[in-house]
């Protein structure tokens, strides 16, 4: 195909396109045959890796002792405590996206539009608690809101075994997610746009909301939804700063599936979280149509400048105050109890670390490797990621395709709502026989952590994408441009930052990924929340000393990969 | 600026490729090599690599361990895998799961060498012999020795004094629905009052609620967290009781230096519970006679000496040599509780279930 066809394709798919136009049904046709060859290799990854291990499961649950278990799928339904688990996930999820956006919004703003020393570092910072594992988040929050804790000793106020205490949590995992996610886009946003408003004498709210905000509204949607999954979809949270009287339906499938091995309720239970999450998808879907439109972006290095003035300062000030809070203050707790030893501060912990590599026992992990292992899964898992997310995220960005492109875009959400424990055990009884043994194989856990990266590769570049002007595509493709040169020479410099942000997400939540690896990553080859979770299953407090190190090294190594990912970016700036 | 690009382009390629490779590598892993035995276990299984390397070196084998997530959840792993074991052995299904073990078929029976050194009342399967007792231990309330001192009161020794008002408010245990040492307290009650309705376990549970029992989720929560004896988690716990295992005061002064005259915490001994592990030939092993050089390892002297101070249990065999951390600074528990294993498979969901309506709402 030529690249002329190419951009007449496009054009014939196009909304209001002239699709009934003489020639263009064949373009069309090839429009549709270049998409499907996009989507072959996400859509078989989905099949193989997702798809087949979930349904395997939940079929043996379904389907135990050989016949249809309904009547058992029926009572499990009528369950009048699965009602109040069902109502208390929703509405937890929803307070923490509400609150999350609501406190992360102002910092994605702050992050695109203002330039201030240390900016860089303090972006990688509050991605650290991405990879944190959760039992250790769930410490240093209660050493900060818990019995004893700061806010106790303080001002007599806890908020453990409260609903806020777990809210909080939340946004303290989520708040990168809504920067990056929602900054990414803004920082490529021309400011230039809301300026224009202004001089034609819009106020400065006016110019925002009518301006800025319809632009910004697909990342923000794509945000939302992404938080709403990881809090629907919550556990370790719930469990450890909620206590026992809290439960969501993920707190149960586990339980189900991985303590009662009760398959059938645990599948009725998956079941049911599908349909609350495709419901979600749907409405997602439904609110973001049309929604995005071409948009005119720049180099996001060029858009942020210092702030001037009293109220920009004291938005860069409340943003940072609030990242110190909230962020900040439980992260330095971990680290502070990573050198309180037995004797004052000091380094007793990590000598204690590296003195595991050469101790004659199989439990001590030396750090080095555990980090090894965690590198080597993350890199692989992001190398995956990339790949199948950008071909997905490529297919989804053409225009047009209707409703089968828009069952795919739900389909590549569906992993965030599905439990690990679902996935983990999926993979154990679906992908053990040849062509597809793969159970014993070192691939099995980056290709598990990979299907969260997916996610957000292609939630990151999705908006991007589709808000580059077709404009451009069709002035590169008349001058001769192939479909590589155009994608090499117009897409990719215009993704190149949402491909890093999304890159580093799916290195970080490899890196900290625990609940599926945990089933899946074979015992020789721990991983760094693997071995933090096992020296926090023993007494001692070299043990807790040393998971408390442990989490520190993983912070420090997160944070390093992040700032190295952003100077990849800045190396090139003032290309267009 | 396109050496980046080409880089990029690289990567990708090699991972892909890597991914088919790795996808054809393993696709022919199915057929057993006859020279490595496979190991099932949960996350807390260890040994001396050099006691390790021994056996590797005596019998020829080399082992491969396989860990899946915590005791709970390795055997259900084995269940769920049953038609296409991951391993030869698994070792690590206690009494409160060996039921579900034993009913679902998972083990071939062999009866190891030397089991005559292991005692009877170990041994849970004993016509069989499907499966082999490994090692013990015992779930008690761990009280904090400085604060009993401090308050000039003595530390609870029954489950019935759990119930004095001195006591009030001072346990924190776990939820047997997600924590092992919940449960095993939980069926310590069991044992201990039975199941009728008035004097039973539920009654002692509405009075230890009234008393002020609190529950978290895990023992990470409880120890680190709520107990004020432990020594990691910043010592910020206010609760000098927590139900932990008989083997947590040796763990705590396991490292310290100089060694301490005594533990600094204490256990309540008539409130412990004995879960006994156990381990097993898989049905459908590959290498059967790796499997059984295995299972004759497990009891033997150089393993269940070693053990100890790798897992923090008892050896089963009652020749082994306890090391001296357990014998100075641990107690002897002479009369733990026990419910039949068939007894708990039975009503385990619903004792379960019962504990929750009754503690949590």
């Amino acid at each position: 195909m030529t690249a002329a066809e190419e951009a007449a394709g496009e054009e014939a798919t196009g909304e209001g396109g002239p699709a009934g136009a003489p020639g263009a049904r064949g373009a069309g046709r090839r429009a549709t045959v270049t998409r499907l060859a996009l989507m072959a290799l996400p859509a078989a990854f989905f099949a193989v890796f997702f798809a087949y291990p979930v349904l395997t499961i939940v079929g043996r649950g379904l389907r135990a002792d050989g016949s249809w278990q309904w009547g058992r799928a029926a009572e499990v339904l009528g369950d009048s405590g699965l009602l109040h688990v069902l109502w208390f996930t929703v509405w937890q999820a929803a307070a923490s996206t509400a609150l999350t956006l609501l406190i992360a919004l102002p910092g994605a703003y702050v992050f695109a539009r203002y330039e201030f020393p240390g900016k860089r570092l303090l972006r990688a910072v509050v991605t650290v608690p991405f990879v944190l594992p959760t039992v250790v988040v769930g410490s240093a929050f209660l050493a900060l809101v818990g019995r004893g804790g700061l806010l106790d000793d303080l001002w007599g106020v806890r908020l453990d075994t409260s609903v806020w205490a777990i809210l909080l949590a939340h946004v303290f995992f989520n708040y990168a997610v809504v920067v990056r996610t929602v900054g990414g886009l803004w920082g490529a946003l021309d400011p230039r746009q809301e300026e224009a408003a202004r001089v034609l004498g819009a106020g400065r709210l006016a110019a925002w909301r009518r301006v800025t905000l319809p632009a910004l509204a697909p990342a923000v949607a794509a945000a939302a939804l992404m938080v709403f999954l990881f809090t629907f979809t919550s556990f370790g949270i719930v469990q450890i700063l909620g206590g026992p009287r809290f439960a969501t339906l993920e707190v149960e499938i586990y339980r189900q599936t991985a303590d009662f091995l009760d398959l059938p309720t645990a599948a009725v239970l998956t079941l049911l979280q599908f349909a609350a999450v495709l419901a979600l998808l749907g409405l997602h879907a439904w609110t973001v149509r049309r929604r995005e439109s071409a948009l005119k972006l720049v180099d996001a290095a060029r858009t942020a400048r210092r702030p001037r003035g009293a109220g920009q300062w004291a938005l860069l000030w409340s943003t940072l105050a609030v990242i110190a809070v909230l962020l900040v203050l439980p992260l330095a707790v971990l680290v502070e109890r990573s050198f309180a030893g037995p004797d004052g501060h000091g380094l007793v912990f990590y000598r204690a670390l590296r003195a595991a590599a050469g101790a004659d026992s199989t439990f001590t992990v030396p750090p080095l490797t555990a980090l090894w292992n965690s590198l080597a899964y993350a890199v692989a898992a992001t190398a995956v990621a990339v790949l199948v997310g950008g071909l997905a995220a490529a297919a989804l960005a053409r225009r047009g395709g209707g409703r089968l492109v828009r069952g795919f875009d739900a389909l590549l959400m569906l992993p965030l709502g599905v439990s690990a424990v679902t996935v983990g055990f999926g993979f154990l009884i679906a992908l053990d026989e040849p062509p597809l043994n793969l159970r014993a194989s070192w691939w099995l856990v980056p290709l598990a952590q990979a299907l969260v990266g997916v996610v957000f590769v292609v939630r990151t570049m999705l908006p991007v994408l589709r808000a580059v002007d077709g404009r451009l595509r069709e002035a590169a493709a008349v001058l001769g441009a192939t479909p590589w040169q155009v994608w090499r020479e117009v897409d990719l410099p215009l993704v190149r930052r949402a491909l890093l942000v999304a890159a580093g997400f799916a290195f970080a939540v490899s890196l900290g990924e625990f609940g599926a690896t945990v089933f899946i990553a074979s015992p020789d080859r721990p991983t760094l929340p693997v071995a933090v979770a096992r020296l926090l299953g023993r007494a001692g407090e070299l043990n807790y000393g040393q998971a408390m190190a442990l989490s520190t090294i993983l912070m420090v190594v997160c944070a390093a990969a992040l700032l190295a990912l952003e100077r990849v970016r800045t190396d090139r700036t003032g290309e267009f | 600026m396109s050496t980046i690009r080409k880089a990029v382009v690289a990567a990708v390629a090699l991972a892909v490729g890597g991914t088919a490779l790795a996808g054809c590598s393993t696709s022919g892993g199915g057929a057993a090599d006859a020279k490595t035995v496979k190991l099932v276990s949960h996350d807390s299984f260890a040994i001396s690599k050099s006691v390790l390397k021994e056996f590797e070196r005596r019998s020829g084998y080399k082992v491969q361990m396989i860990k899946g997530g915590d005791a709970g959840k390795a055997v259900n792993q084995a269940v769920l895998t049953k038609d296409n074991p991951q391993g030869d052995v698994f070792f690590g299904i206690d009494n409160t799961l060996l039921s579900r073990g034993l009913d679902e078929g998972l083990f071939t029976p062999y009866k190891a060498k030397g089991l005559a050194g292991v005692p009877e009342q170990l041994q849970l399967d004993k016509a069989q012999h499907r499966v082999t007792p490994v090692d013990y231990g015992d779930t008690c309330v761990n009280y904090d020795k400085a604060y009993f001192a401090r308050h000039h009161l003595a530390p609870p020794k029954s489950f019935d004094d759990l119930l004095k008002p001195a006591y009030k408010g001072l346990l924190v245990t776990e939820n047997p629905a997600t924590s092992s040492p919940g449960l095993a307290f939980q069926l310590g009650t069991v044992a201990e009052y039975g199941t009728k309705g008035k004097g039973g376990w539920q009654d002692y549970w509405k009075k230890l609620k009234a008393n002020g029992v609190e529950t978290v989720d895990g023992w990470e929560q409880a120890y680190y967290e709520r107990f004020s004896g432990a020594g990691g988690g910043g010592g910020k716990g206010d609760k000098p009781l927590v139900v932990s295992y008989a083997s947590s005061p040796p763990a705590e002064v396991m490292d310290k230096k100089p060694a301490p005259k005594e533990a600094p915490t204490g256990v309540a001994t008539g409130t412990c519970f004995r879960q006994i592990e156990f381990a097993g030939l898989l049905k459908g092993a590959a290498n059967e006679k790796g499997g059984k050089a295995l299972l004759d390892f497990l009891i033997s002297k150089e393993f269940q000496e070693d053990m100890p101070l790798q897992m923090f249990v008892n050896p089963a065999l009652e020749s082994a040599k306890v090391p001296e951390l357990f014998t100075k600074y641990g107690q002897k528990i002479d009369d733990p509780k026990t419910v039949a294993p068939d007894e708990i498979s039975k009503h385990r969901e619903q004792w379960i279930k019962q504990w929750s309506s009754l503690v949590l709402k």
